[in-house]
């Protein structure tokens, strides 16, 4: 039997539509990914590189000097994360809650001015924050003052026990506007019709947003977790602009994200050691991919996509 | 009916929340501002005064304009942000196109290659990404920043465009294959206006975080010629950290190019956000 349809021509116009990203894609990110796995597993001699097998590996985990400060930044991150998940993800909700009630006035002004500071770098927003929480200028001891609260304040950012605290705040000040730009794009997809079916039943305010609305849009907020792991497993910035490379007080802020810079770049006395840090971003990758694999294959296929 | 769902103390408390959350978000900005436009003494005797004539001063900013190279970082910053958007957006929506219009072997393989990069960072990468540049001796060049993010792009960029162009109508295509344009004139002619919101959607989520990095530019390209304006912020901050006056005001400069941006752009995020939902 003949194949109906003409065998096609070659289609090249295919191989030039795709040609420039892949191109770019692989040479730029995919190759250098690999390579940096790879180069975990060698070690500087002389002039050259010969290959050492785990031994990267081993000194990170086993080596008290270098396994000491990894899990201090793998604590410290994870520390980091749960801030996020706690106080910025709700917030972000709670916001898009607000914002998408119906003939709510100025709710586009709200939206826009509450997401200003995710659109200013970590340079500034580490030392705008710094400057604030700085006891030598006073904006924050003179406002707690106003609320009689002075008693309250203390250097947060200068004292180990509060540091990483303090500027996990401070990201989640930064970045709130993701998750609620994002629940907020998903609560407006809710047909009215469902909204109005669930008002017939009695089903109105806090009841309609924890029985009809908050099941909806639990995907996004799927999507939102995974962003935040993923993002905050490869911040950097932040820590950087606010308390430099070396993330103190006496690396209490230090997360994988510094630890990385200093050890593949050096600092200060501090040698660059590329084998290290191709060690350490490989640690950063399997958490990176642990984490992604755990949303894709286990969380997402319990969430439910409804389809309107 | 929408009216009987709302009374007057729930909307009363809802502007309360969104007004107070309001301040917080802005009130670090506006005080930067307004102190950068002071004299020293009075940086510390009346922080959260506006200046007046008595406290006006641009100290801060002569030392900024004199010492640091501020319009040539944001130069840098300005065409790499460019150049990148412009590549993620052209290279991003012909890759996209490809998979979306065409049936062909290793589709569904390559739609999945191009999508790893979503969630893996290219951050992850970096060592191998230096030891690149400098083999091909990109390094202290805006070439490296560029390439670095056009790759970091795409991934999302074919996702979010991909899934636009199916919606475009096939008729369509056919009309213009029977009228005899090429494959490439359907693209650019046909598709590519078609999808113009989800371009603009994918530049505004690319945008920011390229203007604000700093990872890539301190390592890839530190020096002096190629600073972005984020670094070179950062390390004018670093040096000038005990002059006040300098400080506030180099901050108030670098917030200036992003607000507007965003002010320019903010309606696209809104309207991408939302026309990608509701299509």
């Amino acid at each position: 039997m003949p194949d109906p349809t003409p065998r096609p021509k070659a289609r090249w116009h295919i191989a030039v539509f795709l040609a420039p990203a892949v191109a770019v894609y692989t040479a730029v990110m995919i190759f250098p990914l690999f390579n940096t796995l790879r180069l975990a597993f060698y070690s500087r001699e002389g002039q050259g590189r010969v290959f050492a097998g785990l031994d990267n590996f081993r000194t990170l985990f086993l080596d008290p000097i270098w396994s000491e400060q990894f899990w201090n930044a793998l604590g410290n991150n994870f520390w980091f994360f749960f801030i996020h998940m706690a106080v910025q993800n709700p917030i972000g909700i709670a916001l898009a809650a607000l914002l998408s009630s119906p003939r709510l006035r100025f709710a586009a002004l709200y939206r826009s001015a509450i997401f200003v500071p995710t659109i200013l770098s970590f340079v500034i927003v580490g030392f705008a924050w710094k400057l604030i929480l700085s006891p030598i200028w006073g904006i924050a001891p003179e406002m707690l003052d106003a609320v009689g609260l002075k008693f309250l304040f203390q250097p947060w950012l200068g004292q180990e026990g509060s540091a990483l605290t303090t500027l996990a705040l401070v990201s989640v000040w930064q970045f709130v506007g993701i998750p609620m730009m994002l629940i907020y794009a998903a609560l407006l997809t809710i047909p009215e019709e469902i909204l109005e079916a669930g008002e017939c039943d009695g089903i109105t305010g806090w009841a309609a947003f924890w029985k009809i609305k908050l099941p909806l849009i639990l995907p996004s907020i799927g999507i939102i977790s995974i962003l935040t792991f993923v993002g905050n497993f490869n911040a950097f910035d932040l820590i950087y602009a606010a308390q430099g490379a070396l993330a103190g007080p006496d690396f209490a802020t230090d997360i994988l994200g510094t630890f990385l810079y200093r050890t593949f770049f050096g600092f200060q006395l501090q040698l660059g050691n590329p084998h290290m840090g191709a060690a350490i971003a490989s640690a950063m990758f399997l958490i990176i991919l642990a984490g992604v694999s755990l949303y894709l294959f286990v969380i997402q296929r319990r969430l439910r996509h409804y389809q309107f | 009916m929408s009216t009987a769902r709302r009374n007057l103390p729930v909307t009363l408390a809802a502007h309360a929340v969104l007004l107070t959350y309001t301040v917080i978000a802005l009130f670090p900005v506006f005080v930067i501002v307004i102190n950068s436009f002071k004299a020293r003494r009075d940086i510390f005797r009346e922080p959260l005064a506006l200046p007046d004539a008595d406290s006006f001063s641009l100290i801060g900013y002569q030392t900024v304009l004199k010492q640091g190279d501020f319009f040539l970082y944001f130069q840098n910053s300005m065409i790499v942000t460019v150049v990148s958007l412009a590549l993620i957006l052209l290279f991003g929506a012909m890759a996209a196109f490809a998979l979306s219009e065409y049936r062909f072997r290793g589709n569904t393989l390559m739609g999945l290659y191009l999508a790893l990069g979503i969630m893996i960072p290219i951050r992850i990468g970096t060592v191998a990404i230096l030891e690149l540049m400098v083999s091909t001796g990109l390094v202290n060049t805006l070439t490296a920043l560029i390439l670095v993010y056009t790759a970091q792009g795409l991934p999302l960029a074919v996702f979010i465009l991909s899934s636009f162009m199916q919606g475009v109508s096939d008729d369509l295509k056919n009309a213009g294959r029977i009228d005899g344009l090429s494959e490439y004139m359907i693209f650019f002619r046909l598709v590519l206006p078609l999808v113009r919101p989800a371009l603009a959607t994918v530049a505004v989520f690319n945008m920011i975080p390229i203007w604000n990095d700093l990872w890539f530019p301190l390592i890839l390209a530190p020096s002096e010629a190629t600073k972005t304006l984020t670094l070179g912020s950062q390390v004018f901050i670093g040096q000038f950290v005990t002059d006040w006056n300098a400080v506030l005001s180099a901050l108030s400069l670098a917030i200036l190019p992003v607000m507007v941006l965003y002010v320019l752009f903010s309606r696209q995020i809104i309207r991408g956000l939302t026309s990608g939902a509701v299509k």
